[in-house]
């Protein structure tokens, strides 16, 4: 079996215990979307996903091996789209797109060029970025996906401050990515066609008592 | 959850610490008022300093305490580091405050021992000066630890930092001991003599016993009064919540 | 190690785009110093004793001004995320940071030191020394510095926290820098000083990254 998957995750957040006993199978081509509301957990999710927070319990794997094990090998097939657009405003639109894929040992200039023009902003390339707007830099940083060569997309609300067309367009580009194989999770509170995802509604995994149980635990 | 057996730890911590603190508290009051009566009293003035060297007995062990308390700083810390134990972390912050005032008190000490000796508040002395960069390290640690929302990165990066802090001590020693002979080569700067005389040994020796006695006595009460912090946010807590 | 040399590129290319950083830190240098006749008087053998001590403390509050922005604007933005998931080891990140921090501000410090060596009357035979000393020892300054930024990110006054916690620990950086000047001036041998300065040095370089990058993995989880 070649599923990214994970069984008995739980997530601690200071002295909150945001989610336990959350388990998931995404086999290749798959989509998880995560459901529910603030504070429910879905970025922290994200971000175990990604490696930066360690889960407090629980084994995340990827083809059976447990990423802990092989974290380089992870960061190498991953790439994480957070809330911050990470654009240095005073480098060109091309040059902050260039930066991501030469950090990644796969500097293609060609796929730099194409990922600018499937996201529509050729035209801005070699605008510095503080002139882009919220929309076009959320588009710069979704480009970085294509030029990243990554297997393993983790979007937490992607469509943030996207206009309806390019939210059409974005799920054309994952389409395709799901289509070669790629696998995808995202949390989104806007509706985004994604068929054959599966969901996980955060809300089935959050301790039994909302209060603060790792703190009664500490008495 | 499997995970969570770890926090235990502070319930039997509670227990424990209740059962032994009587016992530090009053070894502390003992071994000190034997060691005060020895060496204020019964041990001879010195033929060179006179009765100016009885500020030793409280001087030598605060300064022995700064360096202790770092290093318990840093093994708390990393501690903490690899194992996550929220006790460590308790233990690592609650250390920092005792050990800064052991070091303040081996600089002020020091200076007023310095004062009938070299006719100045203040020498730029190899072992003063680095008591004193160890103060600034105590106070960054502390500035740290507190310059957080979140309580648990102020912790990791205080551990961290007393982990760097704790690598370059040996090394700030080392370059304050040469960069004193580069200045003043004559040594007329030992506080301590090389061949102590046991009169003056024991009550040295009670002395320190009765401080290292005193900061866990005092680590462990304010680790407890940390957790009993702790219990009274999560019933009020629970008030809110109903 | 494409992705190292990616990243100090980029952080020159920033450097120099958001220009004056490296012109800032350098003009704090010399005005601080600059002040110093003011305070002691201009009598040139006051000055020229202590000239290299001068140089040196200057040196390293230059060298602090400049540190609470290394990885706060990548922080801010979310830069720093990426790079923590970049394949790239979190340790060499920072060494390509600490580098790249090196050329824009201890490099321009290094070039402006002999300038200020006149100002201050230091004796013609320290400056070699001062200069030598000074590239053993600021890149010291960038590698502690970086531990100091990590640490205090996201902190409440970060920058005068980093000052707080960074200087103590540059206290042998600065008693060996001005011990081999004043030995040169002095004309005894500086080598000793400058050896013990090197050794420093090797000893920041694989342990200050490494406490650095475990501080930004907390940082950013």
């Amino acid at each position: 079996m070649s599923d990214f998957s994970a069984s008995g995750l739980a997530c601690r957040r200071g002295e909150r215990l945001v989610f336990r006993h959350l388990d998931f199978a995404l086999p290749a081509g798959g989509a998880l979307v995560l459901r529910g509301p603030n504070g429910s957990g879905k970025s922290s999710l994200l971000r175990i996903l990604s490696g930066l927070l360690p889960p407090a319990a629980g084994t995340l794997s990827w083809g059976g091996t447990p990423i802990a094990d092989e974290p380089e090998l992870h960061r190498d097939r991953l790439h994480y789209v957070g809330h911050l657009d990470a654009v240095k405003p005073t480098l060109t639109v091309r040059e902050n797109l260039r930066f991501w894929a030469g950090m990644r040992e796969a500097l293609d200039e060609q796929a730099v060029t194409d990922a600018l023009a499937r996201f529509g902003i050729s035209a801005l390339a070699n605008a510095p970025a503080r002139f882009l707007s919220a929309g076009q830099k959320r588009r710069l940083a979704l480009a970085r996906l294509l030029a990243s060569g990554a297997d393993l997309w983790l979007l937490d609300e992607p469509t943030v401050a996207l206009d309806a067309a390019t939210i059409v367009l974005l799920e054309g580009i994952i389409a395709e990515f799901r289509a070669e194989g790629g696998r995808l999770v995202v949390s989104t509170h806007a509706p985004i066609a994604l068929p054959d995802a599966q969901r996980l509604d955060m809300a089935g995994y959050a301790p039994a008592q909302g209060t603060l149980p790792v703190l009664e635990a500490l008495l | 959850m499997s995970s969570l057996h770890r926090f235990a730890n502070p319930a039997r911590f509670s227990r424990l610490s209740r059962a032994v603190l009587p016992w530090t508290a009053a070894g502390t009051t003992l071994l000190m008022a034997v060691g005060l009566y020895l060496g204020l009293v019964v041990s001879p003035a010195d033929y060179q300093q006179g009765e100016t060297v009885r500020i030793m007995y409280v001087h030598v062990p605060a300064a022995w305490m700064a360096m202790g308390c770092y290093t318990s700083l840093a093994l708390a810390s990393a501690a903490a580091l690899i194992w996550k134990h929220p006790l460590a972390d308790l233990a690592a912050q609650e250390t920092a405050p005792i050990g800064a005032c052991f070091t303040a008190i081996a600089l002020a000490t020091g200076a007023l021992w310095g004062q009938p000796m070299w006719g100045t508040w203040w020498v730029w002395d190899a072992r003063l000066t680095s008591v004193l960069v160890l103060l600034f390290l105590y106070l960054g640690y502390i500035a740290l630890v507190n310059a957080f929302d979140d309580p648990q990165r102020g912790a990791r990066a205080g551990a961290i930092l007393a982990l760097v802090g704790w690598v370059n001590v040996p090394i700030i020693k080392f370059s304050v001991d040469w960069w004193n002979t580069l200045h003043q080569p004559a040594s007329i700067s030992r506080l301590d003599a090389p061949a102590i005389h046991p009169s003056m040994l024991t009550p040295l020796l009670l002395m320190a016993l009765a401080f290292l006695l005193l900061f866990i006595t005092l680590l462990l009460m304010r680790i407890r009064s940390r957790l009993i912090d702790r219990r009274i946010q999560v019933m009020q807590q629970r008030e809110i919540e109903g | 190690m494409s992705g190292f040399r990616m990243l100090v590129a980029r952080d020159l290319k920033l450097a120099g785009r958001q220009g004056s950083d490296a012109l800032l830190v350098v003009g704090f240098f010399v005005l601080g110093a600059v002040l110093f006749p003011f305070a002691v008087g201009p009598d040139a053998a006051v000055l020229a004793r202590i000239a290299g001590g001068v140089i040196w403390v200057m040196a390293l509050l230059a060298a602090m001004l400049s540190l609470d922005r290394l990885f706060q604007a990548d922080y801010e933005d979310g830069t720093l995320e990426l790079l923590a998931l970049s394949p790239l080891p979190l340790g060499f990140l920072v060494l390509a940071k600490c580098l790249a921090h090196w050329l824009t501000t201890g490099l321009p410090l290094i070039i402006a030191a002999p300038l200020l060596a006149i100002l201050l009357n230091l004796p013609a035979d320290g400056f070699a020394t001062l200069v030598l000393a000074m590239a053993l020892g600021t890149p010291i300054l960038s590698l502690l510095g970086a531990v100091g930024a990590a640490l205090s990110l996201g902190a409440r006054r970060a920058g005068v926290l980093v000052s707080l916690l960074v200087l103590p620990l540059t206290v042998p950086v600065l008693i060996f820098g001005v011990a081999a000047v004043d030995a040169a001036v002095g004309g005894y041998p500086a080598g000793p000083h400058l050896m013990l300065l090197g050794a420093l040095f090797l000893a920041a370089l694989p342990l200050c990254p490494w406490a650095t990058a475990a501080a930004l993995r907390h940082a950013v989880e």
